[in-house]
């Protein structure tokens, strides 16, 4: 068994607003272990960027109020110091996000600002730091990184960004990497390029890695266990392969038949999930995804299924789900394809 | 002519040797070269036909799109529109054309003017046409509301009170209101979550059989263009690289820039172990574009022709036609 580095129980990351308090992140428990990588799927809105954002305690903490655990190696993360957490940033555990123009700092040239973060955390001079960038910069497959790393952000296009940013993200060797939709901002060439290089540095660093994204396509390649959310609560938890053959929850389902294919029937009507998401200051009471479920009961608007273990290590939020399993059409990815 | 133009069917839309370069200026206004956008692109459209163009950022499949609506001038070509050519069009006949062909934009944050009403935004696309009076213009502003799902009274409505999804609707709202015959979907669907996308790629179909439309479908997402379209041009670098009906193109990619495309997309199911194209480096910059085959220096199976000569775009089977060195 994988040493388990990372483990959230019943997090809750409340947020004061102008029109009161509200909850972004709902009782999220997962636990990452080394060399695996755990997605959090959901769409905009289900709080699966707070949730990356509160394990580091990025928020600004004037306004947010965290409740339950987030154990790091055994050790709550909650209860330490500002000091204490810089110390674990970028060399425990690190992040990427989204926009890789945005998170780089303009005026800083890349080799400067993966420097750093070298040696903030690690004892050595500045002149290994720099031998230590350029080589992070080559494992990335960035080319001539002797020269690159004297370049600025706007002199890289948005998958070389990117890749400096997972450069910095791994300068340190963290055991866990936190990628917020690392590719998202990216066309479908350069992310393919960008999900193998995360997929081939978490198998030689043995690291944990937590995949923040919406594209199930991505889950699908990367993960080996998901976690799908839905207005800040986990509603869904296995592994990949369960996840896809047999989802539970009927917003999983949902989302699933919901994308259009590469392959198979392409003139069958997309299936629809109506309405939309509610936002967080208009939270249902029951299920929160009543409103929207096709097989809603009057229990489900009344009162909040809890998560339940169905089988070993597939967790499901549905008070119907083993009945919506017996009406479903049964396949969901198309294993023809 | 467009090299797919056997078809016995009028076409609704010829493109012909379009291209649109930009001017690079220095700080002192000289011209010192030129973006070459869109580059000897032709494709033709039929009646009631969904025509899909795919590529990656930077592309020029969204100005391919612009151009054709005349946002942005050609630098050269002809775009013929049910025989008349767009290009030539002045005054009235302009505006006679602009009423049968609308866009449809990608973000639906951006393209809503947030200080007017929903049903002011609607209406003022009928104003500008002089179609109809006062009252008649009301009613059919509020009968296309509530065409795409919305009641009467969001006629009264800003903007903002609407979501990406409702907001996309009311662009398209806007678009029906002359009854067009083309539509120009840009990236319609690209800034929405999934459950939003498929309500609102199921809305553009539902409407295309009631409304008799076509669309020039313009996306980077290759399952909602395969799902849309009925044909498909993939652009690279500024030019159609490949040409097929979907089906096609989809089984039997030819050009080696559409394989690597298709192989690269995630596919959401981890049971699906492919072999995945990985292509070499990044699209250079159009600013400069490689000599001969624009995806030469990319193309796993390049050779000496291929950095020389412009490979010329050939029907290599029915209705596929691509540009490649490799297929003569």
């Amino acid at each position: 068994m994988q040493e388990k580095l990372l483990e959230l129980k019943n997090l809750k990351t409340h947020f004061q607003t102008e029109r009161g308090v509200v909850t972004a992140v709902n009782g999220v428990s997962f636990t990452v272990h080394s060399g695996e990588t755990v997605g959090v799927v959901g769409e905009s809105g289900c709080g699966k960027s707070v949730t990356a954002e509160s394990i580091l305690r990025l928020l600004d903490e004037k306004s947010t109020r965290y409740e339950g655990e987030i154990l790091y190696k055994g050790k709550n993360l909650l209860d330490f110091s500002i000091s204490k957490m810089q110390e674990i940033r970028g060399n425990d555990i690190s992040m990427i996000f989204q926009d890789p123009m945005s998170s780089l700092n303009p005026v800083y040239s890349v080799g400067n600002q993966i420097v750093e973060s070298i040696l903030l955390h690690q004892k050595c001079s500045k002149k290994e730091a720099y031998s230590r960038a350029i080589e992070m910069l080559r494992l990335t497959g960035i080319p001539s990184p002797e020269k690159r790393v004297h370049e600025y952000p706007h002199e890289l296009s948005g998958g070389m960004r990117q890749r400096v940013m997972i450069a910095m993200a791994l300068s340190c060797q963290p055991r866990l990497l936190i990628a917020d939709e690392p590719t998202t901002a990216l066309d479908v060439t350069t992310q393919a390029q960008i999900l193998d290089l995360i997929n081939e540095l978490k198998l030689s660093y043995n690291m944990g890695t937590v995949m923040i994204t919406h594209d199930l396509g991505v889950v699908a390649e990367v993960c080996t266990r998901v976690v799908v959310m839905y207005l800040g609560q986990v509603i869904e938890e296995a592994n990949v392969e369960m996840l896809f053959k047999s989802p539970c929850h009927p917003y999983t389902r949902g989302l699933l038949k919901s994308i259009p294919k590469l392959t198979g029937d392409r003139l069958e009507k997309l299936h629809v999930i109506e309405g939309k998401v509610p936002t967080l200051h208009q939270v249902p009471k029951g299920c929160r995804f009543a409103p929207r479920c096709e097989f809603a009961s009057q229990k489900c608007i009344e009162q909040m299924p809890e998560l339940i273990e169905e089988e070993s290590g597939h967790k499901v939020r549905c008070w119907h789900f083993k009945e919506i399993i017996g009406t479903g059409e049964g396949h969901y990815v198309n294993t023809s394809s | 002519m467009s090299i797919l133009a056997a078809n016995e069917e009028k076409p609704l839309l010829q493109v012909r040797n379009l291209k649109k370069y930009f001017p690079i200026t220095n700080s002192l206004g000289n011209v010192t070269g030129q973006v070459k956008a869109v580059n000897n692109v032709s494709f033709e459209m039929k009646e009631g036909e969904t025509f899909g163009l795919v590529g990656e950022s930077g592309c020029g499949k969204s100005t391919t799109g612009r151009t054709i609506m005349r946002l942005v001038e050609p630098t050269e070509g002809e775009a013929i529109y049910r025989g008349k050519d767009i290009y030539r069009l002045k005054g009235n006949e302009l505006m006679s054309i602009r009423r049968e062909m609308q866009m449809v934009f990608q973000d639906p944050y951006s393209s809503l003017n947030p200080r007017k009403r929903i049903g002011h935004i609607l209406e003022e696309t009928l104003k500008i046409h002089h179609i109809g009076n006062k009252k008649e213009r009301m009613e059919r502003v509020m009968e296309m509301l509530n065409r795409v799902g919305f009641q009467s009274e969001q006629y009264y409505r800003y903007p903002h009170e609407f979501s990406g999804g409702q907001r996309q609707r009311i662009g398209l709202a806007r678009a029906l209101m002359v009854n067009p015959n083309l539509i120009i979907c840009d990236e319609p669907v690209s800034a929405l979550d999934v459950s939003i996308q498929s309500q609102v790629l199921n809305l553009l179909e539902e409407i295309q059989e009631e409304f008799k439309l076509s669309y020039l479908f313009v996306s980077h997402d290759l399952s909602v263009v395969r799902h849309i379209s009925d044909r498909i041009g993939v652009m690279y670098l500024g030019e159609l690289v490949e040409e097929a009906e979907t089906d096609e193109l989809y089984g039997n990619p030819l050009h080696p820039y559409t394989q690597a495309l298709l192989s690269a997309v995630p596919v959401p199911n981890p049971a699906v172990k492919r072999e995945r194209i990985t292509l070499k480096g990044e699209v250079p910059s159009p600013l400069n574009p490689p000599s001969g085959c624009v995806f030469h220096p990319r193309c796993p199976h390049a050779t000496e022709i291929c950095k020389q000569k412009v490979p010329v775009k050939k029907m290599v089977a029915k209705n596929h036609a691509v540009a490649c060195h490799l297929y003569v």
